[in-house]
C-alpha cells in the first residue's frame, strides 16, 4: 500500500501538480507575476498602467450591468437611460461610474503615455509595446466615441454627426464611406444599433486582446525605469536583475496604495461631481436628440478636444481632416522621430526638456481651446498651438540629435 | 535583500498586515457588489406595473370565469354556482391537501373549505404548481372518473378541483396559489392587495 502511494506520488499540493502537468499555471504565474522583475526605482509615474487596468475592469462590469436595462433603439434609448437613472435600484450609481470611468480612462491613459515620453519607454527595444499601446489608444477613442452616441442626447447625436461627417472630406469615396458608417442617409436608429454592437462587443474584445498583447510584449523585453537603463544587463548569480524586484509582492503592494487613492478620487467625482461642470457629461446631452436643431455650442467631451481644436483651426475641410488624423497618428512614430541616445529625461539636455514642457502646455491649451466657441481669438490661438503641436513631433529628429545628453549610470539611481 | 534583513523581518506583523488587508479588501468588494446585485431586483417601474388590479364581478353569471393578469401572472376569477359549491366536499377522498394545510398556498383568510373570502367567488393563480403551465378549466362532471369539475393542466396532467385543490397521484405538489385580494365592494375585487385580515 505504502509502495503504491510512493509510486503514484502524492506530494503536498497534489492538485497544483495535477494542473501543472496539463496547463502551465505555476510557470505562467512565475514568469508574469512572482518572478517578473521590474526596477526597484519605480516612482509614482509607474502606477498608471495598473490603474488603466482598474478602470477597464470598472468599465466592463458597469457596462455589463447597463446593458441589462439599456435599449439600443432611437425611440427608446434616451428614456431607457433616464429609466436607469430613476427607476433601477442603484442605477444612477452604475451609470455615473461608467460615464466617469470613461473620462478617468483617458486621464490615466494620457498620464501613462506621458510617462513613456518622460523616460523614453517607447525607444528600442520597446517600440512594439508603444505601437500596440497606440493601437489601444485608437480603439479606446473609437470605444468612447461609439459609447457617447448611446444615450441619444442632443450632444450624442450632433457630436456623432460632426465626427462621422469628417470622413466625408476624403475625396472620391467620402460620401459613400459616411453612408456606410451610418448605414442610413442620416444618423438613425440603424446607426445607433450598430454603434451599440461596436461599443459592447467588437471594440471591448479588441481592447482586451490588445492589452493582453501589450503586456506579453512588455514582459518579453522587461519594463523600462526612470533612468532608462536596461536592468537585465546587471544580473546576480541566479539570473535575477540586481536592480529588479519581483512584480508580486513588491510592485503590487505599491500599486495597491495607488489603486486605493485612485478609487477615493474616482468615488469623490462619482458621488459629488459626476457631470464635472459639463466636462464629463455635457449639459446639452440631458435633452433627447433633436434632428431639427443643433445645440448652440457644440464640442466633444474633453478627451477629444485637443484634436478637435486642431481640426477647427484649419479653414479647409480636407486639410482639417488630414491634420486631425495626423495629430492623432503622429505619436505612433515617436520611436523613430526621437534620435536621442539616452532614454530618460534625467539624462537629456535642455532642448528636449523645453520641447516636452512646451508640448504639455500645448496639449492642455489645445484641449481647453477645443471646448471654447470657434471665434476669432480662439481660432488664432488654436492655429498657434497647432503649429507648436506639430513642431514638437516633426522637428524632433533634429532637436533630439543635437541635444547634449549626460552620461547614463550603470545602475539605477534614487532621487530622494 | 541580505541576510541581516531576513533576520529583522517581523513575521507576525507581516502576517497581521496581510490578513487585515485581505479582510478589508474582501469587505470592500462585498459592499461594492451590493448595488450591482440590487440593480437586478424589480425596478421602480416593474413595481409600479405590479400594482393591484381591479376586477368587476357584478355582471358575472354563476359558472362564469374570467382571466385577469396581475404582475403579468394569470389569475382565474370563477363565480361558482350553488351546485358547484355543493360538489366541493365530494372530492375530499381524491385530494392531497383538502383542508389547505400548506400555508404558503393561500392567505390566512382563504384557508377554509371554499378557499375564498366569499364562497361564491374563487380567486386563484392560473399557474400549475408543478412547473407553471396555465391549467384549462373543465367544469363537466364525470363521477366515473372521480371528476367533479375543476382545472386540468395540459402539460403534465395535473388536476385541481373547483377550489384549486390538487388531486392525488399527479405531478403538482400543492393546491393552486390564492393571491392576496379583497372585496372593495360586493361587486369589485382588488387583486394584489388585502387588509391583512380581510
Amino acid at each position: 500500500m505504502a509502495r503504491i502511494e510512493a509510486e503514484v506520488g502524492k506530494p503536498k499540493g497534489g492538485l497544483i501538480k495535477w494542473i501543472d502537468d496539463r496547463f502551465p499555471m505555476t510557470s505562467t504565474l512565475k514568469y508574469h507575476v512572482t518572478e517578473y522583475y521590474a526596477a526597484k526605482s519605480f516612482n509614482w509615474w509607474y502606477v498608471f498602467g495598473v490603474l488603466a487596468f482598474v478602470v477597464l475592469a470598472i468599465q466592463l462590469i458597469t457596462g455589463i450591468f447597463l446593458t441589462m436595462n439599456y435599449k439600443p433603439a432611437a425611440a427608446e434609448a434616451f428614456a431607457s437611460v433616464e429609466y436607469i437613472m430613476r427607476d433601477v435600484e442603484w442605477g444612477w450609481l452604475i451609470r455615473y461610474m461608467h460615464s466617469t470611468g470613461a473620462s478617468f480612462f483617458f486621464i490615466v491613459v494620457y498620464l501613462h503615455m506621458f510617462r513613456a515620453m518622460l523616460y523614453g519607454s517607447y525607444k528600442k527595444p520597446r517600440e512594439l509595446i508603444w505601437l500596440i499601446g497606440m493601437l489601444i489608444f485608437l480603439v479606446l477613442m473609437a470605444e468612447a466615441f461609439a459609447g457617447y452616441l448611446l444615450p441619444w442626447g442632443q450632444m450624442s447625436y450632433w457630436g456623432a454627426q460632426v465626427i462621422i461627417s469628417l470622413f466625408g472630406a476624403i475625396p472620391g469615396i467620402g460620401e459613400t464611406l459616411v453612408e456606410f458608417i451610418r448605414g442610413d442617409y442620416s444618423i438613425s436608429d440603424i446607426t445607433l444599433n450598430r454603434f451599440f454592437a461596436l461599443h459592447v462587443i467588437v471594440l471591448p474584445l479588441a481592447l482586451i486582446g490588445l492589452i493582453f498583447v501589450h503586456i506579453v510584449a512588455l514582459h518579453e523585453v522587461g519594463s523600462n525605469n526612470p533612468d532608462g537603463i536596461e536592468i537585465k544587463e546587471n544580473k546576480d548569480a541566479n539570473g535575477v536583475p540586481l536592480d529588479g524586484v519581483a512584480f508580486h509582492p513588491y510592485h503590487t503592494s505599491k500599486d495597491l496604495v495607488a489603486i486605493i487613492v485612485f478609487l477615493m478620487i474616482f468615488s469623490a467625482v462619482v458621488f459629488f461631481a459626476p457631470e464635472m461642470g459639463g466636462y464629463f457629461l455635457e449639459h446639452a446631452n440631458f435633452e433627447p436628440a433633436n434632428l431639427t436643431a443643433t445645440p448652440e455650442h457644440i464640442a466633444p467631451v474633453w478627451y477629444f478636444t485637443p484634436f478637435y481644436a486642431i481640426l477647427r483651426a484649419v479653414p479647409d475641410k480636407l486639410w482639417g481632416f488630414i491634420l486631425f488624423v495626423l495629430a492623432v497618428l503622429l505619436p505612433v512614430f515617436l520611436p523613430w522621430l526621437d534620435r536621442a541616445r539616452v532614454k530618460s529625461i534625467r539624462y537629456r539636455g535642455w532642448i528636449y526638456k523645453t520641447a516636452l514642457s512646451v508640448f504639455v502646455v500645448t496639449f492642455i491649451v489645445l484641449g481647453w481651446l477645443g471646448t471654447q466657441p470657434a471665434e476669432d481669438i480662439y481660432v488664432l490661438a488654436a492655429r498657434i498651438f497647432s503649429f507648436l503641436y506639430f513642431a514638437f513631433f516633426l522637428l524632433m529628429p533634429y532637436y533630439t540629435s543635437i541635444d547634449k545628453t549626460k552620461p547614463v549610470p550603470e545602475r539605477v539611481v534614487y532621487h530622494g | 535583500m541580505n541576510e541581516d534583513d531576513v533576520d529583522r523581518i517581523d513575521r507576525n506583523r507581516r502576517h497581521f498586515l496581510t490578513v487585515a488587508t485581505a479582510v478589508a479588501g474582501a469587505a470592500g468588494v462585498g459592499l461594492a457588489a451590493v448595488p450591482f446585485l440590487s440593480s437586478l431586483k424589480p425596478s421602480a417601474r416593474a413595481q409600479a406595473l405590479g400594482a393591484p388590479v381591479e376586477v368587476q364581478v357584478g355582471s358575472m353569471l354563476p359558472g362564469e370565469m374570467v382571466r385577469v393578469l396581475w404582475r403579468g401572472r394569470l389569475v382565474f376569477v370563477l363565480r361558482r354556482s350553488e351546485e358547484m359549491l355543493s360538489r366541493l366536499p365530494d372530492d375530499a377522498a381524491v385530494l392531497r391537501d383538502p383542508n389547505s394545510e400548506v400555508a404558503e398556498q393561500q392567505p390566512q383568510y382563504a384557508a377554509n373549505e371554499t378557499r375564498s373570502v366569499k364562497p361564491e367567488f374563487l380567486v386563484v393563480e392560473g399557474s400549475c404548481t408543478h412547473l407553471g403551465c396555465a391549467p384549462l378549466e373543465d367544469f363537466e362532471v364525470r363521477p366515473a372518473e372521480s371528476w367533479y369539475g375543476g382545472f386540468f393542466c395540459p402539460c403534465h396532467g395535473s388536476k385541481f378541483d373547483l377550489a384549486g385543490r390538487v388531486h392525488k397521484g399527479v405531478p403538482a405538489p400543492t393546491n393552486l396559489r390564492v393571491p392576496p385580494y379583497r372585496f372593495v365592494r360586493d361587486d369589485l375585487i382588488l387583486i394584489g392587495q388585502d387588509t391583512g385580515a380581510a
